[in-house]
Parts: C-alpha cells; sequence; structure tokens
C-alpha cells in the first residue's frame, strides 16, 4: 500500500497544518524548504557522516536467540538503544539541526515526555553550538530525573510546563506558544511524527533511516530484505514511522504497532489512543486523538513517559485506518514484565517505551520461520527509578 | 461562490460605525458557569459594540496565562459548547449587537460543523474566530457550509504575515480582519511600541476591502485609543478576563472598565 503524504500535508484523512496564522510564516517557509534541504547532496552528506561517526550508525541488527527461543520465530533486535544518547530520537534531532542550520536559525526549542527527545535536542544544540530551551510537564520532570539533570549538564534550559496534565501534551503546548512569541529566528524540533505538515513527513524521512538500515542488515544474515514482522511502539509514532517506513509498499511485511494500555484500556488510565480515541485537532494536525464528547482532550496516562501522549502522528492514524499496520496495546504491568524478561534473556535492559514493543510478542503467535523485527527504540538508563520502584525483579 | 443578500450584523455594524469600535472577549462558563448570558447583556449595555463568546478548549495553544487559566476555570465549572447554546438561547431577545464565537476547530468538529452553524443561526450569532482554522483548511472543507449559513469566518494577520498573504485573506474575508498587534499568544500590555505603529500604518496603507481591528495586549484607554487611531477599533480580551475574575460586582465592574476604556465618564 502506498503510503504517502499528499501535496495538502495529509496522509489519507489525517494531517493538515492546523496552525494560528501567528505560526504560518515558520511553518510554512519548512514546508517550502525541506524537501529540497533534504535532498541536497550536502546535506545527505552532512547528515550521513554525522549519523556514522557521531551517533555510531549503523546500529546492530542482532539475532536475539534466546528470545527467538521463548517465542518460537526468528527474532531480530534493532538496536537504536545504542545509538548515542540512548534512543533512536537523535536521528531526528540530527537532521533538524543541520536543517535549521541552513534555514539560518539561531534558537532552538523542543518539547520532551521521556526526556529521550530533550537529551537528544540538547545534544546536538551542544554540538552545533547553538541556545536550547526544551519544555517539559513537571510530572515528567520528576520521573525522569536522570534526563533533566543531562539537558542541563548539556548547556540546556529546561522549563517545566506547569498547566494541564504537566505532562508532554502540556510541554508541547508551551513549546507552541514559545515559539508564537519568538517567531523569527527560532526553529522548533519537533520529537516525533506530529505536528503540522510537514513535520509528520520531514521527521518521517529522518528516522527512515532505521528500515534503510534493516533491510540490507537482513539481506545479509537472512538472505532476504523484508521480514514477516515489523514491530514497535508508538508514542507520537516516529520509531515507529522509522522502522516501517521502507516496508509500506511491501503488504507481505505485517506492521505491528504497540500502543500504551496503562492501567488497562477499560479504566481510562490508558494511553492507547486507537482504542480510546476518536478524529479531532490537536497540535497542528487532524488525527485520531482521545478526548471527551465535547472535544477537549483526555489527559492520558501510562507508567512510561514516553507513549504518555492523547494522540498520534497522522501517518499512524492513516495505517491503523486503512488497516496496513495491527495495532495492539500494552498495559504497565505488561510492558514492565516484558523489560525484565529481555534483561535476563539477552542482557539488554530496554526503555520502558520499548518494552510495550517487546510485550506484543507475548500476544502474537508465529510460526517457527517467521523473521520477525523489533525496534529496540531506546535503552533503560533513564527508566531505573521506575523499574526499581517497580520492584519485581 | 454563493452571495448571501441578506446583511450580517457583523457587515452593519461596519457599515454604520467606522471608527472606535470596541469589541470585547470573554471566555463562556467563567468566572461562574452561569455568567455567560448575564455577561453578554452588561457588555452590550456598556457600550461594546461586538461580544466575543469564548469557547473554552483544554489545550488553547494561542493563549497567554489569563486566558488560558479562565479557559481551565470555564471547563473545571462545567462548560460544554452544547451548555453555551442552551445559555445564549434567548440572547436575541435582549441583545441586539453582533456576537461571534471564538475558539479552537476542535470542539466544533466534534459538535458537527453543520449542527454547529444551524445552532449559530438559531441562537443569532454572526460568525467565528478561529484561530487553528488555517485559512487553506476553512477554504478547502469549511467556507461552503458556513456560507451557507451567512456566517461570517473572522481570519487573523500578524506582524509576521506577508504582504501577499494579507491579501489573500482579505480577499477571502468578509466583516472585518483580526489585526494581532504584536508577534505573541494573547495576554494584556502596558503600551504600544513603534515597532506595532509602523506595522499597522504598514496594513492601513495596503487599502484593504475589509476594515480591522487590532487586538492581543490592548488593556486600557491608553492602548485602545492607539489602536483606535490606525484601525476601526479595537479587540480587548485578557484585561477583561482580569476584571471578571476580581469582581464582586459584575455588572458594575463591567460597566466601569468598558466605560473607563471608552473615556466616558
Ligand atoms: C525510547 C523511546 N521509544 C519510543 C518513544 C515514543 O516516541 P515515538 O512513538 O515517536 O517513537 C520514546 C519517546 O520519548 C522513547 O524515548
Amino acid at each position: 500500500m502506498k503510503i504517502a503524504v499528499d501535496e495538502r500535508g495529509y496522509y489519507g484523512n489525517f494531517g493538515g497544518a492546523y496552525i494560528p496564522e501567528m505560526l504560518y510564516p515558520n511553518v510554512e517557509e519548512l514546508r517550502q524548504n525541506y524537501l529540497s534541504i533534504l535532498n541536497d547532496e550536502g546535506f545527505r552528506k552532512d547528515f550521513d557522516h554525522l549519523l556514522k561517526t557521531y551517533v555510531g550508525r549503523p546500529t546492530p541488527l542482532y539475532f536475539a536467540k534466546r528470545l527467538s527461543e521463548r517465542y518460537q520465530a526468528k527474532i531480530y533486535l534493532k538496536r537504536e538503544d545504542l545509538c548515542h544518547t540512548g534512543a533512536h530520537k537523535v536521528n531526528n534531532t540530527i537532521g533538524q539541526i543541520l536543517l535549521a542550520k541552513r534555514l539560518n536559525k539561531k534558537n532552538i526549542i523542543a518539547e520532551t515526555g521521556a526526556g529521550q527527545h530533550g537529551v537528544a535536542t540538547a545534544t546536538v544544540c551542544a554540538l552545533m553550538g547553538m541556545e536550547c530551551i526544551v519544555y517539559m510537564g513537571e510530572i515528567d520532570m520528576e520521573r525522569q530525573k536522570p534526563n533533566v539533570e543531562r539537558m542541563r549538564i548539556l548547556g540546556t534550559e529546561v522549563r517545566p510546563a506547569t498547566s494541564g496534565s504537566k505532562t508532554l501534551k502540556d510541554a508541547t503546548n508551551e513549546a507552541m506558544r514559545h515559539w508564537i512569541n519568538n517567531p523569527v529566528d527560532t526553529h522548533y524540533i519537533i520529537g516525533s511524527v506530529v505536528g503540522p505538515h510537514p513535520y509528520p513527513d520531514m521527521v518521517a524521512r529522518f528516522q527512515s533511516v532505521i528500515s534503510e538500515e534493516i533491510k540490507w542488515q537482513l539481506k545479509e544474515t537472512e538472505g532476504l530484505e523484508s521480514p514477516d514482522y515489523v514491530i514497535a511502539c508508538v508514542g507520537g509514532g516516529s520509531n515507529a514511522a522509522g522502522a516501517f517506513y521502507h516496508y509500506y509498499e511491501n503488504d507481505d511485511v505485517k506492521l505491528i504497532a504497540v500502543e500504551a494500555a496503562g492501567l488497562g484500556n477499560e479504566t481510562g488510565k490508558s494511553a492507547a489512543t486507537t482504542t480510546l480515541g476518536k478524529p479531532g485537532v490537536l497540535h497542528g494536525s487532524r488525527t485520531l486523538l482521545m478526548q471527551t464528547k465535547d472535544g477537549q482532550v483526555v489527559e492520558p496516562y501510562s507508567i512510561s513517559a514516553g507513549l504518555d501522549y492523547p494522540g498520534i502522528g497522522p501517518v499512524q492514524a492513516h495505517l491503523f485506518e486503512s488497516g496496513r499496520a495491527k495495532f495492539y496495546s500494552a498495559t504497565d504491568e505488561e510492558a514492565m514484565k516484558a523489560g525484565i524478561l529481555l534483561s535476563r534473556l539477552e542482557g539488554i535492559i530496554p526503555a520502558i517505551e520499548t518494552a510495550h514493543a517487546l510485550a506484543a510478542l507475548e500476544k502474537m503467535t508465529f510460526s517457527k520461520d517467521d523473521v520477525v523485527v523489533l525496534n529496540l527504540s531506546g535503552r533503560g538508563d533513564k527508566d531505573l527509578e521506575t523499574y526499581i520502584k517497580w520492584g519485581r525483579y | 461562490m454563493p452571495v448571501i443578500l441578506t446583511k450580517n450584523r457583523i457587515e452593519q455594524l461596519f457599515e454604520e460605525k467606522k471608527e472606535n469600535i470596541l469589541s470585547v472577549y470573554f471566555t463562556a462558563g467563567f468566572p461562574k458557569l452561569e455568567d455567560t448570558a448575564k455577561i453578554v447583556k452588561y457588555l452590550e449595555n456598556s457600550g461594546a459594540d461586538i461580544i466575543e463568546v469564548g469557547i473554552p478548549f483544554s489545550d488553547p495553544v494561542a493563549d497567554g496565562p489569563t486566558i488560558q487559566e479562565s479557559n481551565k476555570t470555564a471547563l473545571d465549572n462545567g462548560i460544554s459548547l452544547k451548555l453555551i447554546f442552551e445559555q445564549l438561547s434567548d440572547i436575541r431577545k435582549e441583545v441586539k449587537i453582533p456576537l461571534i464565537l471564538m475558539g479552537y476547530i476542535n470542539p466544533v468538529l466534534q459538535y458537527g460543523v453543520e449542527a454547529f452553524c444551524k445552532k449559530c443561526v438559531e441562537i443569532g450569532v454572526d460568525g467565528f474566530i478561529l484561530p487553528d482554522l488555517p485559512l487553506q483548511e476553512y477554504l478547502d472543507e469549511y467556507k461552503t457550509i458556513f456560507e451557507r449559513y451567512g456566517l461570517l469566518n473572522i481570519f487573523l494577520i500578524t506582524p509576521q504575515t506577508s504582504d501577499a498573504r494579507i491579501r489573500r485573506i482579505d480577499n477571502n474575508s468578509r466583516g472585518f480582519i483580526y489585526m494581532v498587534s504584536l508577534a505573541g499568544t494573547t495576554g494584556a500590555k502596558g503600551d504600544i511600541s513603534e515597532d506595532q505603529v509602523n506595522y499597522f500604518k504598514r496594513v492601513k496603507k495596503m487599502n484593504l476591502n475589509n476594515p480591522a481591528l487590532i487586538g492581543f495586549g490592548i488593556s486600557n484607554k491608553l492602548t485602545f485609543n492607539r489602536a483606535c487611531a490606525h484601525a476601526s477599533g479595537a479587540i480587548i480580551g485578557s484585561a477583561f478576563i482580569n476584571v471578571l475574575k476580581n469582581s464582586k460586582n459584575l455588572e458594575k465592574d463591567i460597566s466601569g472598565f468598558i466605560k473607563s476604556v471608552k473615556g466616558i465618564q
């Protein structure tokens, strides 16, 4: 199935650029320039060079033998956790900081949930010598303390978002307000495939390096480019978009997206947007959104700060609606267990976001020869406190 | 393009009054849930020319702290679009001046665009300001519906809006253009800067088809008069919300505030 943004910025029924007029010039400047910049040979060279020498790409495609035995399939882990800063988020921030430079922007702002995108942004700003402010929900600052301090060490100012649910949604509101108030020389590095067009497409292109590598790596080990399954967790949907990107049009590859079900979808304490959401508009795009019948955005819940968002990117909403991807959800409990299981079987402590993708293995049935690639989006260092609090290991 | 022959109250007003038009924004369901209709009446009695009734939203990204907080209070009070319509159902028995609903697009989408328009006509609402409904989306999906009901959609321009885009917005507007005075979210400011005045002058020189009202940062007699020197009038929001927030007697305080802005003793 062809999955691509159209000239109006939509994936099927989802997308667009629902932004106040104050942001129009900024977003329009991006829209007009992003493709020519991304396709520019010099830009590509700089991007590839930094991904290789600074981020540490290509990341390994690791055959997880003991995990494979457990689930009776050939399971590969795409090791985005080994990227510099510990998650896939840096692929996007490297791309956007290079783009911001080419647009002559002087200041960078970002929102962050788990702090991974914040750290990845703070990192590239240090690298490029640019001023950086990161908005982070007050509650997230509490549950992701090490990342707050990492950002500060890197020279970034972390500003608490104290409105609403005090999590990722509100950090995004504050970042947008900051951009409205500083429209001229500031670039907003959005951390996922969310926001107004062209962000979802631009971020997906930067993250598409994940499936680009999977293709040739799988060819080397399995002699084929396409697995039977690609599995990824979905907060906004950027690591999933990157892992799915080069497989959209190959319908033999089953795409599996895993959302956070918190305490359970029936409890109301969940962040599983495709189960609980309806079409709506938030943060610049028309997408699936958790909301009341009056159209007020619902405060989501997940143990994982990086999945604790009431929407998903428009491309994910389209993958869901069109049936191209199958969506699962995993509860806090299921994810924590899956995280500990991977630690014990493979010696890899995953980020709790990623643990949700691992939890889907438990819900699926494979044949022995099925080749499964699971995108290991991040490592668990930032989540130690949550693991410790959970305690059952 | 269908042409609406009946005059909309907003257009009527701008035909009759060319200067010092005062438009006042407040958040429905604030400070108390049942205050909505009262505030509309008091505003008309005090001499406001247009009233913008805010539809509260959980995530008002174009708003500064004052209006964010009023949105939150109103939602905590239990306001909804449905309830706003109930509160305003008899408003045209008393109130004659133009009424505009202002808010973010999502609550409207959930209500249903067609049902929303129908209800607005029933009540006597004249138009909308929907800051996160940009021109292109409006043209593609909303324009024909709004026009069928004779409802005006008011667009914003800002100091960063290019001349070409201002022209395009002007050509697709009826009623007036909402001239956002500065690069920023809503909020009361003390004064108007040289840069802002230059921007007002630049727009005035363009001789637009539509009159303009200046909003954002207009808070008192001084800033209202300054703005009125460069446009048909001005819009006050956050400063009025602050009056409501601290008021023990809405009728008296609203009248006092509007009169002080207009310089009436
Ligand atoms: C390790 C990790 N995985 C996944 C996510 C979710 O984001 P996305 O769905 O955009 O990949 C995050 C977000 O912070 C993260 O840190």
